[in-house]
């Protein structure tokens, strides 16, 4: 089938299914190209992007897990290979840094009169980035196995030990509790979330220096350390593709996991009925007796490309504001939390929206904060096993920071 | 041959070599001695769906034009050559001067991440090499003995390892190994020992990591080997059997020196290979107890902060580690070469 038909195809379907969402709909000319991140939520709003797209107008589409890898230099080229990129807090960064998106502000005022306030990500006042959908990690619960040993719902990390331990002294589970600390990117948020946790500031105020040797940080790596008592020796290697086989096969009572991952689990797929109706979402985990939840917020949102002509713009903006248009979430309300109105929260949003409640905070949106996250990653599995004391690796944390930040100029 | 013939004869490979070789290379070194501008910052106010903050952002009018001026970046000297993440002059000769033993300088070197790479891929390179040559060698005396019917099929079998794919032959073994799998498990009974891990502990992780780079090469040798194998002239083995010379006096003194040119490219080859080694370490989640100088770069270039300059640093240092390993090897053809040219 060539592109032409595809593209009528698509249009007719969505002309006799889902309605014209919008006015503007669909677009008759330019050109929507865009980049993604592959999973569920997202091909339900590029599929709905596409359903805009009518005959005259170019659509591609590009979902893949390498997408920061590949994102500046895609939109560095000029016409950009894509039109648009789904970001989230973290990976609209280096755009940012680069001015490969452009401001929002003109086209928002044009066709985005559906869009809520809070989607609006501004930065320095301007419109960069349209959020539409959120995220966090948060505790999930086996709720028959903490009957069985006659234990709460955990709200903080130390209940966390306590039950885990109960657990294993119980004889049901040797290593009852999991959570991302694959030795790459996942461990760097685990060590970010817990530092927030305790109420730790990454940088001195104003500044690219690093400061993380110091109480906060100790406790911080103390934590994880205990919880990874209780996690299975390999937990080196959990990334999410590894910790929700091992719950669905029920070898875990308690993990902390990305709220995404959680319709996977409560589906009925790959899982016994008896582990999915147990299996409960609870909310982000306080730690040491603070407030603030021991997890970041993240949000998805849609920016556009500087390098494309404005018809261009035009077009990709009017696609996408349709890709998260209140039919979409209505029919994938639960793939995600969104951010939209018509939105109704259901079981797999519980957790995510109780961490958001309790006030936790945003993955911090800072030109360096991807090179401390990587030190983080790259020194701290040393501690976890058990090589080096927890002063010695935030030492080395920031040691290695510094080399990083000096070289790409945050620091002289 | 006359040089003019010569000459005419190699060029296109001469000039193949500059382009695809030598080039990249010089880009690669120059690329060593920058790092990026500096980022001029200002503080602006971000809002997003949850809270506004005011943070530092990249201030991209002034830093644009930084770029404009010289696209290369800054000048930096040997200075990424010299920082924490590679040589670590400065720290290493802090930790010599607040050690109070060679053991505790030891540790604190390796605690540098370049160090530590440089030890397992030396490690690595050193247990592998000599393995990997051992086993071709048997592999292809003894496929060279099986009868005519049964020799395709072994050769196909026993190059398998080395067709299929290192990230997936890594991979498919990185699961076989997992506590549920059927290696892992296999081992969890055998020792008796249900908290068996190879992949929770490190020096079960080195050895998992040079099996596979065994399992992985050694086809390569056996190919090489059993090729040579065919070319050992009849008569003089014939003669050493008249001598009484025993199966194992035929190979040691007979087949051995024949093959010698074979085994140092055999070396040559493995030596740079397993120098290199990147794969096995990613596909077996590897990087918190194994890190290897190619990995350093890797990890680098990938991620949303790509560290140019520092890949670039570690990858001279990779040719440079390259070139000493090969030079006793490369000084010992020279000889030979010379002495038959004589």
């Amino acid at each position: 089938m060539s592109i032409i038909t595809r593209l009528t195809v698509a249009s007719t379907a969505l002309g006799m299914t889902a309605g014209v969402a919008f006015a503007d709909c669909p677009v008759t000319s330019g050109s929507v190209r865009i980049l993604a991140n592959d999973f569920p939520a997202l091909h339900a709003v590029v599929d709905n992007a596409e359903a805009c797209v009518g005959e005259g107008a170019e659509f591609s589409k590009n979902h893949s897990t390498k997408h920061n890898e590949i994102q500046v230099a895609a939109l560095t080229a000029n016409p950009a290979e894509y039109t648009t990129k789904i970001v989230a807090n973290s990976s609209i960064v280096p755009l940012l840094n680069d001015g490969l998106i452009r401001p929002l502000d003109d086209l928002v005022a044009k066709h985005g009169q559906n869009l809520q306030p809070n989607q609006l990500i501004r930065i320095d006042g301007k419109i960069m980035a349209i959020a539409f959908m959120a995220n966090a990690q948060h505790l999930i619960v086996r709720q028959d196995i903490l009957d069985q040993v006659g234990k709460e719902v955990p709200t903080s990390y130390e209940e966390v030990l306590d039950v885990a331990e109960a657990i294993r002294a119980a004889g049901i589970m040797e290593y009852p509790f999991a959570m991302l600390t694959k030795s790459d990117w996942n461990l760097g948020e685990e060590v970010v979330n817990m530092y927030l946790g305790h109420g730790g500031e990454f940088f001195k105020p104003g500044t690219a220096e690093v400061s993380i040797n110091n109480e906060q940080g100790v406790a911080t790596l103390n934590m994880l350390k205990s919880l990874m008592e209780y996690s299975n020796p390999d937990f080196l290697t959990y990334n999410t593709g590894a910790v929700t086989p091992l719950w669905e096969s029920g070898e875990l009572a308690m993990a902390v996991l990305w709220g995404s991952s959680v319709g996977g689990l409560i589906d009925d797929e790959g899982s016994t009925p008896e582990i999915v109706a147990a299996t409960k979402p609870a909310g982000a985990m306080t730690v040491a007796g603070g407030a603030t939840p021991a997890s970041s917020l993240w949000w998805d949102g849609f920016t556009i490309a500087s390098n494309i002509s404005d018809e261009d713009a035009e077009a990709t903006f009017i696609a996408m504001v349709n890709g998260i248009s209140d039919d979409m979430v209505m029919a994938n309300n639960d793939k995600a939390v969104w951010l939209m109105d018509s939105y109704t929260p259901g079981l797999a949003a519980e957790g995510v929206a109780a961490a958001a409640s309790a006030g936790a905070n945003p993955y911090p949106m800072l030109p360096y904060m991807g090179l401390l996250h990587s030190a983080f990653f790259q020194e701290v599995p040393d501690f976890l096993q058990g090589n080096e004391s927890a002063e010695q690796t935030l030492a080395d944390i920031e040691a290695a920071y510094t080399a990083a930040a000096k070289e790409q100029g945050f620091l002289k | 041959m006359p040089h003019g013939t010569f000459a005419r004869f190699i060029w296109p490979s001469f000039l193949a070599m500059i382009l695809f070789i030598a080039l990249p290379i010089v880009s690669v070194a120059m690329q060593s001695f920058f790092v990026e501008h500096e980022q001029v910052m200002r503080e602006v106010e971000n809002c997003g769906p949850f809270k506004c903050t005011t943070v530092l952002q990249v201030d991209l009018e002034a830093t644009e034009a930084l770029k404009a001026d010289a696209p290369l970046g800054r000048y930096n000297g040997l200075g990424t050559y010299t920082n924490r993440g590679h040589l670590a002059f400065d720290e290493v000769s802090e930790i010599w001067a607040g050690a109070d033993s060679f053991g505790n300088f030891i540790a604190g070197v390796y605690n540098l991440p370049f160090y530590k790479a440089l030890f397992f891929t030396l490690a690595y390179t050193f247990v592998v090499t000599p393995l990997v040559i051992v086993f071709g060698l048997l592999i292809a005396l003894g496929v060279n003995r099986l009868p005519r019917v049964t020799k395709g099929p072994t050769i196909f079998a026993s190059l398998l390892p080395m067709i299929v794919t290192p990230l997936i032959g890594g991979l498919i073994l990185f699961w076989m190994v997992d506590a549920d799998g059927i290696i892992g498990a296999t081992l969890q009974i055998i020792f008796d020992d249900p908290d068996l891990s190879l992949k929770a502990s490190a020096p079960l992780t080195w050895i998992m990591l040079m099996v596979y780079g065994v399992w992985h090469s050694t086809p390569f040798a056996f190919v090489v080997f059993y090729a040579g194998l065919q070319t050992v002239p009849s008569d003089t083995l014939e003669a050493a059997k008249i001598d009484g010379a025993s199966r194992f006096q035929q190979v040691r003194y007979v087949i051995v020196p024949y093959m010698m040119p074979l085994l140092v490219f055999i070396t040559l080859m493995q030596l740079m290979d397993n120098f290199r080694v990147l794969e096995p370490i990613v596909s077996f989640s590897a990087e918190a107890k194994a890190r290897s100088l190619s990995w350093i770069i890797y990890n680098d270039l990938s991620g949303q902060d790509k560290l140019f300059g520092s890949a670039a640093a570690t990858s001279m240092l990779t040719i440079l580690g390259v070139a000493i390993l090969l030079t006793p090897v490369l000084i010992k053809t020279w000889r030979d070469f010379n002495r038959r040219a004589v």
